[in-house]
């Protein structure tokens, strides 16, 4: 057994839930523009339960025990914490990747962005914000009920007027479909498949219990201070007892002497994808027009467009932390491992490259004799076996929601509405930027050699520019049963970033531990 | 059929001639991370049995951490060396870089140690020369030439299937296919012959290196000496719970020059350099499991995979130094990211069984268990011990080591009159 996560007042609840009660958000990019009051906000916004303060107090994982009407969540990028006053020292403890950021001249430089995919027309020089002069010290996330926003934001920027400037204000949207299920701009349910945060500690992760494909994660996955799928703690600022006088952090569970100020937190990426919802219908109806390009589009996803259904096989053991009830097990109770070739589910379908579902060892337990063998690579399913590594060390958190006004298919198809932006504020929370949400880019999302195949990148993200040069990554190969694949030949870029950024997610003790140090 | 081979020549660079020597290699490459095949120093487009070549200074970065055992490497030679893989006889490159490039790298060389402007380049380059204690080969035996061969058949073969009638059956298709491929005239040659010496002397060399760990083993197994073997691990794991692991952080510059130079392509370089632990029990270890490992790779693992690891092209281990120091190299598919990821989840024991032999080393029991398991110890390890490569070439850019298996396979299938109906679909879809 590892120890359950219980310090749920000390988790901001976006770890625990993406807030889809509270069906209105917004997200507010912040600089910090004087220390000391932004500091006393943090103290107030951070207080405890019970402690006069402003209504507006970071809502928690506790908290959802209960209906919230609203929801404050706040997250601190690489600049943001010393606009705070974190000691340098303390800063630099903080990841490679997270403090070099994901739109800096750095990341540039040292093909940071290139390997994310954010080269060409998705190169930070396009962006609305996120580098340069535009990277937020903060971020803002800000929930309500239904007709309940405005006066929740109004309050909020009355309390941190002179204490913060905002850059930006995001807008989200939400379009539901008739079973209540939230959609994204080109129409597909989003977010169904999530890995399941170990809360209870039930499983023992580095032990190779891993040998199958299991949607349950251990907490350090997600969770900073805590057992990772390695049974190991990820590297995050440690500071001796001395630099925290007030005593307001927790010991370091790896290390008690030293006191932990990730613990609890966690790393979110925040990527406005910008969809040409016009683009993406009329194309794929001229490609498919016996369905008006929606029998593509699930082609494409590797779901049904209508209900959410995958096209792969259901498993037939079912999976550890797929979900309980019946309607989590058909959406998520799937593996790939069935389809090999890809005649049910295209090898390239976007929720197989985003999430492979890959085990440890293909093929699993079957014997020692036979495990053995297979770990040599003595005996194995034939050339395209093992091209893609175990999902469960590159899992991520989506929490991200919809910007823009939905734009029906068929609208979308007589080119109205395409002068309105429309997309996605992709968040994801991860304790490991480099092997979680930039692996699941780079080696997945935009490899053009995923699982064997060529030339290609996700039919929904790819950036479609050659790589290397002289190689299309453009198409899509639609495996037949009967012969050749069919391939797409020249796909459009669907999706176009607009902004982002890193940002670190802190539990409410280091909130207090920043508003005072 | 031609085996591959690699040549290695390393030699000290003079006192103060670094930076003159990096600028030059710099000249080489049309970008960072990118040499121009048709440079003025040493055009590698023009030798076409040469698959990769790179320059590499071996600048140790961790060579203080030899003070953990209390010892220290004055005046460790800061070495340049100039490494290749090539079909047929590794020789028979040298001269033929010796002849074809000789101004190039005379300039080059005359930054190193021991050569004058008079020296022959030939017979220095091959003083100079260090045979690799292991070296890992893809696919033993396919040449630079048939690669970019089965290139360009693919290339013809996916377009022909672009414009696939709708009612055609798979039958119909190949033929359509053996169709295009015969009026477009020899697109692929015959396997090469390997020259007959060359071949002999692998066979035999390849013989007496099986003769020796079958003895070996059956010595240790089946006479007295079985004994050695509890001694051999007691003495193992007494310094398996005491060497330390120097595993900290990479420096952020040296991780970001390193990273700077990646994912420009498909293919990537790789050089480490290190310390092998002091002591002769380590090092004779190391000499006996890189001895071993090179037997494996030419036997065993010589069809596409190392282990379950699909995604090197080559890759080289090479003692320096008289052993005290290992420097390794290899040529592999997609980023870092991908390629620690194979190493801790796939075969971190093989890994282990090597570098745990090297100083700082994430802990290992039994020499295959634990070490590289440790991926936050791992990845800082790895990180912390890569080297900067100069220049680097790779004569097919672009081309995973799968593609070319796949296009190897495509070739066979083409010329392949036996083939059923569903091999033929599957054939066709392999496209």
């Amino acid at each position: 057994m590892t120890q359950p996560v219980t310090e749920l007042n000390d988790i901001q609840g976006i770890l625990r839930s993406g807030y889809g009660s509270l069906p209105d958000a917004v997200y507010l990019l912040l600089r910090v523009s004087d220390r000391t009051k932004a500091k006393a906000w943090l103290a107030a916004i951070a207080s405890e339960p019970g402690e006069s303060g402003p209504a507006g107090r970071v809502t928690t994982a506790a908290d959802l025990s209960a209906m919230q009407p609203a929801a404050l969540q706040i997250a601190l990028s690489a600049s943001g914490l010393p606009a705070l006053g974190l000691a340098q020292d303390i800063a630099a403890q903080f990841p490679r990747d997270f403090r070099v950021g994901l739109g800096s001249a750095q990341a540039e430089q040292e093909g940071a962005c290139r390997r994310v995919g954010d080269v060409g027309a998705n190169a930070p020089a396009h962006w609305a914000w996120g580098t340069g002069a535009t990277v937020p010290d903060a971020l803002l996330m800000l929930y309500a009920n239904s007709g309940g926003l405005d006066a929740v934001t109004a309050r909020v920027k009355t309390e941190i007027a002179g204490a913060f400037d905002i850059i930006l204000e995001l807008q989200t949207s939400c379009t539901l479909d008739a079973a209540g299920d939230r959609l994204e701009n080109f129409g597909f349910k989003d977010g169904i498949s999530q890995p399941e945060l170990d809360w209870h500690g039930s499983r023992v992760p580095a032990e190779d219990d891993g040998l199958a494909y299991g949607n349950r994660v251990a907490a350090g996955e997600f969770l900073l201070g805590y057992a990772n799928e390695y049974g190991l703690y990820a590297d995050r600022p440690l500071l001796a007892p001395d630099r925290d006088r007030l005593g307001l952090l927790a010991p370091a569970e790896d290390n008690p002497a030293m006191r932990d100020l990730a613990r609890n937190g966690s790393y979110l990426v925040f990527r406005q994808l910008e969809q040409d919802v016009g683009l993406f219908w009329r194309f794929l109806a001229a490609q498919d027009a016996a369905s008006g390009g929606t029998a593509l589009a699930d082609l494409l996803v590797g779901r049904r467009l209508a209900g959410g259904a995958p096209l792969a096989m259901p498993a037939p053991q079912p999976i550890a932390g797929a979900g309980t009830d019946e309607r989590d097990i058909r959406r998520n109770g799937f593996t790939f491992a069935a389809d090999p070739d890809g005649l049910a589910c295209p090898l390239g379908a976007h929720i197989r490259r985003a999430n492979p579902r890959t085990p440890d060892l293909p093929g699993g337990r079957q014997g020692l004799i036979s495990q053995g063998l297979r770990m040599l690579g003595l005996r194995h399913g034939g050339p395209r076996e093992d091209l893609v590594s175990a999902a469960r060390f590159h899992r991520i958190l989506r929490r991200g929601r919809a910007y823009g006004t939905f734009l029906s298919r068929e609208k979308a198809m007589q080119d109205e509405g395409s002068e309105q932006k429309r997309g996605l504020h992709f968040i994801a929370l991860n304790a490991d930027i480099t092997r979680q949400f930039a692996f699941v880019q780079n080696a997945w999302l935009m490899n053009p050699t995923f699982d064997g195949l060529s030339q290609e990148s996700d039919p929904l993200l790819g950036n479609r520019l050659d790589f290397p040069q002289g190689k299309p990554t453009s198409n899509y190969t639609l495996p037949l049963a009967t012969g050749p694949a069919r391939r797409l030949c020249g796909l459009p870029q669907f999706v176009t970033m607009r902004g982002g950024a890193y940002f670190f997610l802190p539990g409410l003790r280091a909130l207090r531990f920043l508003a005072q140090s | 059929m031609l085996p591959q081979d690699g040549f290695l020549v390393a030699a000290p660079i003079l006192p103060g001639q670094r930076e003159a020597v990096q600028d030059l290699l710099a000249s080489m490459n049309r970008r960072p991370g990118e040499s121009d095949p048709w440079n003025a120093l040493v055009p590698f487009g023009k030798f076409r049995k040469l698959h990769f070549a790179r320059f590499v200074i071996l600048d140790d970065q961790t060579l203080n951490d030899l003070a953990a055992y209390g010892k220290t490497f004055p005046n460790a030679p800061l070495y340049l060396a100039f490494l290749g893989d090539c079909d047929g006889p590794a020789r028979t490159l040298l001269k033929e870089l010796a002849e074809q490039a000789a101004p190039g790298l005379r300039r080059i060389f005359a930054h190193c140690e021991g050569f004058s402007e008079n020296a022959d380049l030939m017979a220095w380059m091959r003083t100079h020369s260090v045979r690799a204690a292991a070296s890992y080969v893809n696919f033993s035996g396919r040449t630079v030439r048939q690669i970019r061969e089965e290139a360009a058949l693919h290339a013809i073969l996916a377009a022909a299937l672009k414009t696939t009638p709708a009612e055609e059956t798979p039958q119909q298709c190949l033929s359509r296919l053996r169709q295009i491929v015969a009026d477009s005239g020899p697109l692929v040659s015959p396997p090469a012959p390997a020259p007959v010496l060359f071949r002999l002397r692998r066979l035999v060399a390849g013989m007496l290196a099986g003769s020796a760990i079958l003895i070996a083993a059956t010595l240790l197994l089946l006479t007295p000496l079985i004994l050695l073997i509890p001694i051999f691990l007691y003495w193992l794991r007494r310094l398996e719970m005491s060497d330390p692991v120097i595993a900290p952080l990479a420096q952020d510059a040296h991780i970001g020059a390193l990273a700077s130079l990646e994912d420009l392509d498909l293919v990537n370089q790789f050089s480490a350099f290190g310390s092998v632990k002091p002591g002769a029990f380590r090092g004779v270890t190391l000499v006996c499991i890189l001895f071993a490992l090179n037997f494996a790779n030419r036997v065993i693992y010589a069809r596409g995979r190392l282990a379950r690891i699909g995604t090197i092209h080559f890759a080289r281990w090479v003692l320096l130094d008289g052993g005290r120091r290992l420097f390794f190299a290899s040529n592999y598919d997609r980023s870092l990211a991908t390629y620690a990821d194979d190493f801790v989840n796939k075969v971190a024991f093989g890994i282990n069984l090597v570098f745990s032999n090297g100083i700082g080393f994430p802990r290992t029991r039994f020499l295959l268990l634990d070490g590289a398991k440790n991926e936050r110890n791992y990845q800082h390890y790895l990180r912390r011990h890569q080297i900067v490569t100069q220049v680097w070439y790779n004569a097919y850019p672009g081309l995973t080591a799968f593609e070319i298996n796949r296009n190897a396979r495509i070739r066979a299938g083409l010329f392949d009159a036996s083939m059923t109906t569903e091999q033929i679909r599957k054939f066709l879809a392999l496209i």
